[in-house]
């Protein structure tokens, strides 16, 4: 009686065609099917944002989404960036302000606030805070992470590459 | 390479393509189906073995379900499916019914608020529900569609226990209507949580005014609670008072204690009862003098 099902779904741009179970969270059928384990899973509950994906453009937790629902939809994750020779502007802020320590919030940081900075760079003291709101670090507090986004505001308005 | 995963029991997920067949698989299946919408807080049930639905029925992309229109005769409605940022970021909504926007804004995270609908909201029926209060106080309705068509249910009739609805078996909500407000009206979504952003309610309160030069003191409130009863509740007992007395603090005091009455919070993780007793009261003073300053600037 149940199942598996079809599904198209565009990720960084390429389209993939696989059939899975309804029952396949988004979250792993990134990691596991597609094998893209730059997204991370921490709670499994949709409190701690590690999971973060963009879903046609919006960040959006990945652990709280079925697979087949993504079908015919797009979506980007951190692999979408930069790569370890050419890292994105805010990746290479990331880096240069030591906004990471075990890294494993990192992924879900950088792809909540990238369309925001995408939006616009112009961000106000509460624009940051709420483009954090949704992602906990239990490493080494925000600062760094603010200092980050603040320091990538300022790398992507000055014409760096997008 | 197939990894093992701590995998959810099996179900079908079927995107029904008109209303008549959602009604039909909701029928069929009985509670073993589930209406999936945003799933921020289904796929948390279903992960932690509350619920194992056998179908899972999306019925997002039905018409309308994600619309918000908005004149000046009937009213704000707003589709079962809109998200809650796509809510709080209508210019309608933002212009003509900051409250809702202000409650919608205040659910969970930013990323959450990009999945997480107003149906959904409504219809779990959580005490804490952020969106149920506003629809108290601005007396929403709220209209189903089932096997006997479409029917409408007050937001006051609409809740009916920790996680019960008024729904009937084969019948889902459709939309929400917010009819116009009395003219002048001003209003606030006060909630704690553990944390500033990302929490659901420890106590949250949805305060309206409105002038009424029927009312003995000019003006007349509406009041609604989250988190502090079995459902979202009205408190006319402080309505009552604000009607009858001139507004002062005192009697803005002794409102906010009516509702501190009115409430039967419990103890749970999130907060003690007694700190939610103390809470109640003091949201509702903040939200009433917040209020009635925005109404006194008007006067």
């Amino acid at each position: 009686m149940i199942k598996a099902m079809d599904i198209t779904v565009t990720v960084n741009g390429e389209v993939f065609q696989k059939t899975i179970e309804p029952r396949l969270l988004l979250s792993d059928f990134i990691r596991h099917e597609l094998n893209l384990s730059g997204t991370h899973v921490g709670c499994e509950h949709g409190v701690c944002g590690a999971c973060t994906i963009l879903f046609d453009g919006m960040p959006t937790r990945s652990c709280l989404m079925f697979a087949v629902q993504a079908d015919g939809h797009e979506i980007r994750t951190v692999e979408d960036l930069g790569t370890m020779e050419d890292l994105h502007p805010l990746q290479e802020a990331f880096q240069e302000t030591h906004a990471l320590q075990c890294g494993f919030c990192t992924s879900g940081f950088l792809m909540s606030i990238l369309p925001i900075l995408e939006e616009s760079t112009d961000l106000s003291e509460e624009d940051l805070k709420r483009a954090m709101e949704g992602n906990l670090c239990r490493c080494t507090g925000y600062q760094n992470i603010r200092d980050a986004v603040q320091l990538a505001a300022e790398k992507m308005s000055s014409g760096g590459e997008s | 390479m197939k990894l093992p995963l701590p995998e959810l029991p099996q179900f079908d997920y079927i995107k029904a393509e008109s209303a008549e067949r959602a009604i039909d698989l909701l029928q069929e299946k009985g509670a073993a189906a589930r209406i999936l919408m945003g799933g921020t807080d289904l796929l948390v049930r279903m992960r932690n073995g509350a619920l194992a639905p056998t179908v899972l029925v999306d019925i997002k992309n039905l018409p309308g379900m994600s619309a918000i229109s908005f004149t000046k005769k009937d009213g704000l409605t707003v589709g079962a499916a809109v998200t809650m940022n796509a809510l709080a970021r209508n210019s309608d909504v933002l212009h003509h019914y900051p409250l809702l926007a202000e409650a919608a804004e205040s659910v969970a995270s930013y990323q959450l608020r990009n999945r997480a609908t107003v149906g959904g909201n409504l219809c779990n029926a959580s005490p804490a529900a952020d969106t149920a209060p506003a629809a108290l106080v601005l007396e929403a309705e709220l209209t189903v569609m089932g096997p006997k068509g479409e029917r409408t249910i007050p937001a006051m009739e609409f809740f009916k226990g920790p996680g019960v609805n008024a729904l009937e078996a084969g019948e889902f909500l459709a939309r929400i209507n917010y009819s116009n407000p009395p003219k002048g009206w001003k209003g606030r979504y006060m909630k704690i949580g553990r944390n500033a952003g990302g929490d659901l309610a420890i106590v949250g309160v949805a305060v309206m005014g409105y002038p009424d030069k029927d009312a003995p003191s000019d003006f007349r409130f509406r009041i609604a609670l989250a988190s502090v009863a079995p459902t979202t509740i009205r408190v006319h007992e402080a309505e009552e008072i604000l009607a009858q007395n001139p507004i002062t603090e005192t009697v803005i005091g002794m409102a906010a204690e009516a509702a501190q009455e009115a409430a039967t919070p419990i103890d749970d993780v999130r907060a003690s009862a007694r700190y939610r007793n103390a809470m109640v009261k003091e949201l509702t003073r903040r939200g009433l003098v917040d209020v009635w300053s925005s109404l006194k600037k008007e006067a």
